[in-house]
C-alpha cells in the first residue's frame, strides 16, 4: 500500500484514544497513517467523517449516547462509505458476532502487530456490511438516518411522529419535516415496537404523539377511525384489521 | 481470633439465643406448630381461629417467659459441657411449663389440660427445635460456609480489568508516574480480591480500597466521574465483610456513570447509628439509558454473603428514584477486638 491512510479515532476515553495515537504512530513505518482526529463521540464521528478525507475510522463499541455499531450504521449512508475497524475491550456477546460475521474488531489492550494487520486489510475494503451491522445491534438505535447531499442526517426516535411505508421507501415524519429512508416497516417495528404502535399494514405512529382518535364517515354507516396527532393537522388512517389500537389507546 | 463468619453456626454448641435470627426462628416455629395444632382440632375451618387463640393462650406465655430465661442464662448455658447444656434447657422448659401451670392453676386461668400431657408436649418441641438447630448449625457449619463464601468472593468486571489497563498503557510514555501510580492502584485491588476473603476486615481498609478502585476509574472516566464522601461520623473501629462496598462502587460506575454523557456524581455514606452500620450509596440513573442491563449478580452476591455473616441482623435493599439509583446496606456495628 503506497497512499497515506487517513484515520479517525473515536473512543469516549481520553486516555484510549492517547493510546491509540501512539500505536498509529508505532505502525507507521509500515502503514503511513495519517490521523485526521480523534473525537468523544459517535456524533462528533459522523460530522468528522461527512467533512470528507477519511478512510478508516477506528471506532469503540461501548460508548455511551450512540454506540459504535449505530455510528457504523450511519456512516454506512456515506457514499462512499468508510472502512470501520471496531475495538473493544471486553465484550462476550460483540467478540463472539465479529468472528461470526468476519467483521474486523481489536482487543483492547491493542497490539501494534494486531492493529498493523488490520490496517493494512483495509485495503482490500472491510467495510462492515449493513445487515451484518444490524445483526450485531443489541439495542434499539438513538437516531434513523437519512443520506442527503453527502451528508447523514441524523433523526433522534424521539422527535419521530410516525413512520409510513410507501414504494421502496419509509417515509419518517418529525414534527418539522419529511425524511425518506430505505428501510424496512417490519424491521423498524421489530427495533422500536416498545415506541410505535402500528395503525396501518403500512403505518407505525409514535405512540406519545398520538392525541386521539376521530371518527369520520359515521353518518354513512361504514365509519373508520383515524389518528389525531398532538402536533401535526395530518390525519393517519386506522385500518380495519388495526381498531383494536383505538380501544387499547384510549385507556 | 479475628470474628468470623456465622458465629452462631457452629456445631456442638447450643443456639447464642441473643442472636435475634434464632429468637425470630424460634418464635415462627413454635407459633407454627400451634396454628397447625389448632387446624387438626378443629372441625370447621371458620372455628379455626377461635382455636388458636385457645391454644396461644397457653404458649404464648410459656414461649416469651423461656425465651427471656434462654436469653438470660444463655452465656452460661453455653459454657457447660454440651450434653448438659440440653439436659439443662430441658430442666428449664419442663420447670417453667409445671411453674407456669401451677402459677394458672391458682389464677383459675388453666383448667382443661393435664399436666403429664403438657409436659410431654413441651419436652417433644424444645426437642425438635434444639435437632433443627444443631442440623442448621451443620448446614452452616464454618467449612461449608467458606466453601460458598469463596466461591461467592466478589469478582471484578473483566470489563473494567481491560479498559484499565488500556489505560495505563496509554500513560506509560507520556506519563509514567501516573503510570505506576495507576499500577500500584490496580495490584492493591486485586490483592484484595485474591485474599482469603473470609473474615471481616476493618471498614477503613475497605474505604481505601474504594478509593485505589475510584482512582482507576478516573483515569479512564476523567471528569465524566464526581464522587462524594460523607465518611465524617464514621468510628475507624468499624469491621465489615471484606469487598462489601467496592462492587457496589463498581456497579454505580457501569450503570450510571458510563452510559451517560454528561458528568454524573457518586455519592457514598458511611455511618453508625443505633448501634448498627450503614452505608449509603447513590448513582445517577435513568430509565432510558438503553446501555446495559442487569447488576443482579453483585447485589445478590453481596446479600448472600452479608447472609453468612450475620444471618437477618444484616439487609441490603435498593431504591430507584426518578434520577437516582440508592443501594443502602445496614449490619450490626462489629468493633474491632471485639470478640
Amino acid at each position: 500500500m503506497s497512499a497515506l491512510l487517513r484515520v479517525l479515532i473515536v473512543d469516549d476515553e481520553a486516555p484510549a484514544r492517547n493510546r491509540m495515537r501512539d500505536l498509529l504512530a508505532d505502525v507507521h513505518p509500515v502503514v503511513p497513517v495519517e490521523i485526521v482526529a480523534d473525537v468523544a463521540s459517535g456524533r462528533e464521528a459522523l460530522r468528522q467523517v461527512e467533512g470528507g478525507g477519511i478512510d478508516v475510522v477506528l471506532l469503540d463499541v461501548r460508548m455511551p449516547g450512540m454506540d459504535g455499531i449505530e455510528v457504523a450504521q450511519h456512516l454506512q449512508k456515506l457514499e462512499p462509505p468508510p472502512a470501520v475497524i471496531f475495538t473493544t475491550a471486553y465484550d462476550a456477546y460483540a467478540i463472539q458476532a465479529f468472528d461470526l460475521h468476519a467483521v474486523d474488531y481489536l482487543l483492547k489492550p491493542i497490539r501494534a502487530a494486531r492493529l498493523q494487520e488490520a490496517l493494512a486489510r483495509v485495503a482490500q475494503n472491510h467495510t462492515p456490511k449493513a445487515e451484518v451491522l444490524r445483526e450485531l445491534q443489541q439495542a434499539p438505535r438513538s437516531c434513523l438516518s437519512a443520506a442527503e447531499r453527502g451528508k447523514v442526517h441524523l433523526i433522534p426516535i424521539e422527535d419521530v411522529r410516525y413512520l409510513r411505508a410507501e414504494l421502496k421507501y419509509v417515509t419518517v415524519r418529525t414534527a418539522q419535516r419529511e425524511y425518506l429512508i430505505e428501510e424496512s416497516l417490519t424491521r423498524l417495528e421489530q427495533e422500536f415496537g416498545a415506541r410505535f404502535v402500528r395503525v396501518h399494514r403500512n403505518c407505525l405512529v409514535a405512540r406519545a404523539a398520538i392525541r386521539g382518535f376521530e371518527r369520520t364517515g359515521a353518518d354513512t354507516g361504514d365509519g373508520s377511525w383515524q389518528v389525531v396527532l398532538a402536533d401535526l393537522d395530518e390525519r393517519l388512517p386506522v385500518s380495519r384489521r388495526q381498531q383494536h389500537v383505538v380501544r387499547e389507546q384510549a385507556r | 481470633m479475628a470474628r468470623s463468619i456465622n458465629h452462631n453456626a457452629n456445631t456442638g454448641a447450643l443456639p447464642d439465643f441473643r442472636n435475634f435470627g434464632i429468637l425470630l426462628r424460634v418464635l415462627v416455629i413454635v407459633n407454627g406448630m400451634a396454628a397447625l395444632a389448632a387446624l387438626l382440632q378443629v372441625s370447621l375451618l371458620r372455628d379455626w381461629p377461635a382455636q388458636f387463640t385457645e391454644i396461644a393462650a397457653l404458649v404464648e406465655p410459656l414461649l416469651l417467659l423461656s425465651i427471656l430465661v434462654l436469653a438470660a442464662c444463655g452465656a452460661f448455658l453455653r459454657r457447660l459441657p454440651h450434653m448438659l447444656g440440653i439436659v439443662a434447657i430441658f430442666a428449664i422448659e419442663l420447670a417453667l411449663t409445671a411453674a407456669l401451670y401451677f402459677g394458672g392453676r391458682a389464677m383459675l386461668i388453666i383448667d382443661t389440660a393435664a399436666l403429664p400431657r403438657l409436659l410431654t408436649i413441651v419436652a417433644a418441641v424444645t426437642g425438635m427445635l434444639l435437632v433443627y438447630f444443631e442440623l442448621r448449625g451443620l448446614a452452616l457449619s464454618p467449612a461449608l460456609a467458606e466453601a460458598r463464601l469463596q466461591a461467592l468472593q466478589a469478582r471484578i468486571r473483566p470489563h473494567f480489568l481491560f479498559n484499565s489497563m488500556n489505560a495505563v498503557l496509554s500513560l506509560v510514555r507520556q506519563e509514567p508516574r501516573r503510570a505506576e501510580a495507576a499500577l500500584e492502584d490496580l495490584a492493591g485491588l486485586f490483592r484484595a480480591l485474591m485474599a482469603d476473603n473470609r473474615e471481616l476486615t476493618p471498614i477503613t481498609q475497605e474505604i481505601e480500597l474504594c478509593r485505589q478502585y475510584l482512582d482507576l476509574e478516573q483515569l479512564r472516566l476523567g471528569d465524566r466521574l464526581r464522587v462524594e464522601w460523607h465518611t465524617e461520623n464514621l468510628p475507624q473501629d468499624a469491621l465489615i465483610p471484606p469487598l462489601a462496598l467496592q462492587p457496589l462502587l463498581e456497579n454505580a460506575v457501569y450503570h450510571g456513570i458510563e452510559p451517560s454523557e454528561v458528568p454524573g456524581t457518586i455519592s457514598i455514606k458511611v455511618y453508625v447509628a443505633h448501634d448498627r452500620l450503614h452505608a449509603v450509596l447513590r448513582n445517577p440513573y435513568r430509565a432510558t439509558g438503553n446501555h446495559h442491563v442487569g447488576n443482579k449478580m453483585a447485589l445478590a452476591n453481596i446479600r448472600e454473603r452479608l447472609q453468612l455473616h450475620f444471618d437477618v441482623a444484616a439487609e441490603l435493599t435498593t431504591k430507584v428514584g426518578d434520577d437516582t439509583y440508592e443501594v443502602r446496606m445496614t449490619m450490626p456495628y462489629v468493633k474491632a477486638g471485639q470478640p
